[in-house]
């Protein structure tokens, strides 16, 4: 048998400033070129055995190990940060953060540099290594002039030039549009079959994953590794819904039929499915008793109405042009499209940061070219990606009256609408809070209550849920969905199909600066063309519909929402 | 967003471009040491024909640097006012004789010797803002820190100059993002309210401004450790260039042109030529 070329034996980790140990026991040997998933949901720890293989720790983050950690057959230890970068490639989540150089030449070239590798030779393998993940004829591009999934590969590339035996990568879909994710997972994909090295993934987005060939999951719960098994073994248990990660579409859709998941049904791949007629015939009996409950929704009044909205940076491009739609009071609206597509552009031209060229924007008829920035806020609020980049007070209850105080409201007055804000927002208990304690879904409720203060009648919210797990998502879209049912109007830049499928009945699809389609959720998934053009990923719902016979994809896709909304929650 | 650029890199085909990194830095350092040392009108108005000369050749416009060009105006001009203000006699001293042309007030007497000592300074510094600024307009920034390396500076150094250049346009983004979102909460930045009130709100935007700044230094220093930066006492460049002939000669030039500087400007052990004795 060959050796691993990391071995983690009994080991633990805890972080100088941590009171506790966030690895235990940790037993873990992964063989050369094997492909490994580390699951897991946030605080799990799996982020922690990522810098452990890479050397960030000890050697950047210092603590106190047990046990013993092997990579190469060399103890971590006694090795160096430096040492270990030559036999373990780490492509870090943020691929701005880990693009240093000014342009992609210079950044692949970064490691070679610091090997003091001749310049002659520098340049030959930079053109080599930009070869193979196919960016050679962006070597002059500045980071700014690259689309999320050209930076990933300049990211790879940075790490392939070393040659090294393992690569690892710390959720690399985190940032990424729905087809940019699937192409990164592809390049990795070829990238392991060129260089042969072993390739790790720490990422929680099962399904988009194991878009290709995973050997193994790893998976860990509390510092611990609470499964170890080929990918197959793993999917047909409860495992991974028991602790916090969603398993993928068409399982959970075959589970719902009563169909049960085993290792003889190929669960990895929705292509690859081994359904048995009697497993078919399940799915159809399902769908059609299920069919029935689906009933058409009603509009509200009209809220915010666009017109013939065109803008541009500059003069003669435009950024967005032919844009309208209305929406209707109490909806709960998703605005899907590639990175770039022209949705962030549309929630600024709505707030009133960015004014357009022609068209009209009007709440419930009123145009509202006339106000400013300021105005507008009083009736509608805008929440960035970020909780961090809004949250300016240390307190919580601080933070939620900011913007009350900067009105010019008595006293009175603020406390009790900020008393009853928190309670809308579930945050009443730690009012005396300070920000620093709460977690980043909890942050994320405070800069929510901060702009319902205002009490907007129409909330926009930028990739509500980007970068968490399947927990936290769910906490933080229920909590969205309260507040839709309280009657809320809600707008949500999305590209999470999950999302979009699941919480909103209708969506509006962006692709380069145009409208391509506003119509329920589904519809848009289910809708080939649709799909490509905008850079979405058809669901897996779609394919496991028409594999089992089911000519409407689209209205599988609606029950298996419908009877998630009615059984499950 | 749109961008404004006060001073930065721009990309033409000229001589100048052409010239390594490592020659303008050298370039320019010999010329401001040169320009600082004399006082001598004479060599200050060779040194001045050149910097024309040179500025013709880079095809950079005037237009192109005119904030600079005006910022360093109004500064000159400023300067020139306080040495005036303050020493109104030192040109007076300096050149030994004293020939007045007309009385303001008080003290202040306008004399030819001041005004020959404030041409000469002003000359001085219109010999090194064009060169300064050419280095600036003329060289591309990736060339910054392997040219600061190579003439002796620690690459650690350099590299963060180099990185300085390369966050400031993500920062400057951040910041345009994060104080619309605040300005939606009726944060005003505009000059409507107090001062004070102004540098309070202003807090609103630069603290998330500042941690979310952290965060990233944190990311980029753990991407650079990871692929092995600060392993070694050297490194090589990628974007560094060969010297060339051009570049030879263009440093010659300037050792020359240094020598001629000193030896004409201390040959008779003042650095103030003296038209008037």
């Amino acid at each position: 048998m060959t050796t691993p070329v990391i071995s983690f034996q009994d080991y633990g980790f805890q972080y100088m400033s941590q009171a506790e140990p966030t690895l235990h026991h940790i037993n873990l040997d992964i063989y050369p070129g094997e492909r490994v998933l580390i699951a897991g949901t946030s605080g799990s720890g799996k982020s922690t055995i990522g810098n452990c293989i890479n050397g960030l720790i000890p050697f950047a983050y210092p603590g106190k190990s047990t046990g013993r950690l092997l990579v190469d057959g060399k103890e971590t230890q006694e090795s160096s940060i430096f040492e270990l970068s030559h036999v373990v490639g780490t492509v870090l989540q943020d691929t701005d953060g880990q693009f240093i150089g000014l342009t992609v030449g210079e950044d692949i070239a970064f490691a070679p540099e610091n090997d003091c590798v001749p310049q002659e030779e520098m340049k030959q393998l930079v053109d080599q290594v930009a070869g193979l993940v196919d960016i050679v004829h962006h070597l002059e591009y500045a980071p700014h002039e690259l689309s999320g999934g050209q930076k990933q590969r300049v990211s790879l590339a940075g790490v392939m030039v070393e040659e090294v035996k393992v690569l690892l990568f710390d959720e690399p879909l985190a940032n990424l549009d729905p087809a940019a994710g699937r192409t990164t997972i592809e390049l990795i994909d070829m990238v392991h079959e060129r260089t042969g090295a072993a390739v790790i993934i720490i990422e929680h987005r099962l399904e988009d994953v194991l878009w290709r060939r995973m050997d193994r999951i790893i998976l860990m719960h509390e510092g611990q590794i609470i499964a170890d098994m080929p990918t197959a073994r793993l999917l047909s248990g409860n495992l991974l819904l028991q602790h916090g990660i969603r398993e993928p579409l068409y399982l959970t859709a075959l589970r719902y039929a009563g169909v049960e998941i085993r290792e003889a049904l190929n669960p990895e791949h929705v292509d690859g499915l081994q359904l048995q007629q009697e497993d078919k015939e399940q799915v159809r009996r399902w769908y059609h008793s299920q069919r029935v409950g689906i009933r058409q929704e009603q509009h509200g009044q009209e809220l915010l109405q666009i017109r013939d909205l065109k803008f541009g940076y500059t003069p003669d491009t435009y950024t967005l042009q032919d844009v309208n739609f209305t929406i209707y009071k109490g909806e709960m609206v998703s605005i899907v499209g590639r990175n770039g597509a022209g949705k962030s552009t549309l929630a600024k031209l709505i707030c009133g940061f960015e004014k357009p060229v022609c068209g009209t924007i009007s709440m419930e008829g009123r145009d509202l070219k006339g106000d400013t920035i300021k105005e507008r806020a009083a009736y509608i609020g805008y929440v960035m990606q970020n909780p961090n980049q809004m949250i300016s007070k240390p307190m919580i209850w601080d933070e939620v009256e900011m913007a009350l105080v900067q009105s010019g409201m008595p006293k009175e007055e603020r406390t009790r609408r900020v008393e009853e804000t928190l309670k809308i927002c579930g945050l009443y208990p730690f009012r005396n809070w300070p920000v620093s304690a709460l977690s980043f879904g909890q942050k994320k409720r405070v800069t929510i209550a901060s702009i319902l203060v205002q009490r907007p009648q129409i909330i926009i919210l930028d990739e509500p849920t980007a970068g968490q797990d399947y927990h936290h998502y769910t906490e933080i879209m229920d909590f969205l969905k309260e507040l839709n049912e309280k009657g809320y109007t809600i707008l949500m830049i999305t590209h999470d199909m999950h999302l979009m499928l699941e919480y909103t009945k209708r969506a509006i699809v962006f692709s380069d600066g145009r409208m391509l389609a506003d119509n329920t959720a589904a519809h848009v998934l289910n809708n080939p063309e649709l799909v490509q053009a905008a850079n979405l990923k058809e669901t897996s719902l779609y394919t496991l519909s028409l594999a089992c016979g089911i000519e409407e994809p689209q209205v599988f896709t609606e029950c298996f929402i419908g009877y998630e909304q009615k059984e499950v929650r | 967003m749109a961008k404004v650029a006060i001073l930065s890199y721009i990309r033409r085909e000229s001589p100048v471009h052409a010239l390594t990194g490592t020659t303008k830095l050298i370039f320019f350092l010999a010329w401001s040491v040169a320009s600082m040392v004399t006082y001598d009108t004479r060599v200050l108005l060779c040194m001045l024909m050149i910097s024309a000369v040179v500025f013709k050749i880079s095809r950079i416009r005037i237009r192109d640097i005119s904030i600079v060009l005006g910022l360093a105006a109004v500064f000159l001009l400023l300067n020139n006012l306080f040495v005036y203000l303050f020493a109104p006699e030192y040109g007076v001293e300096l050149y030994e004789s004293r020939t007045v042309l007309f009385t303001i007030a008080g003290p202040y007497t306008v004399t030819l010797q001041q005004l020959f000592y404030h041409l000469n300074m002003t000359m001085k510094v219109i010999c090194v803002v064009p060169v300064a600024l050419l280095f600036i307009a003329c060289t591309d920034p990736s060339e910054f820190a392997a040219s600061l390396a190579s003439i002796g500076v620690s690459y650690r150094i350099g590299y963060s100059v180099s990185l300085a250049l390369r966050y400031i346009p993500d920062v400057q983004r951040e910041y345009h993002n994060i104080s619309q979102a605040q300005q939606a909460r009726g944060i005003d930045l505009s000059g409507k309210d107090k001062l004070f009130t102004r540098l309070k709100n202003s807090v609103a935007i630069l603290l998330p401004l500042i941690l979310s700044s952290l965060n990233r230094i944190e990311t980029v220093s753990n991407a650079m450790e990871l692929r092995g930066f600060g392993k070694n006492k050297k490194r090589t460049w990628y974007v560094k260039r060969k010297m060339q002939r051009n570049d030879w000669l263009t440093i010659g030039f300037v050792a020359v042109v240094l020598v001629i500087d000193l030896v004409v400007t201390f040959w008779d052990g003042s650095r103030y030529f003296n038209p008037f004795v």
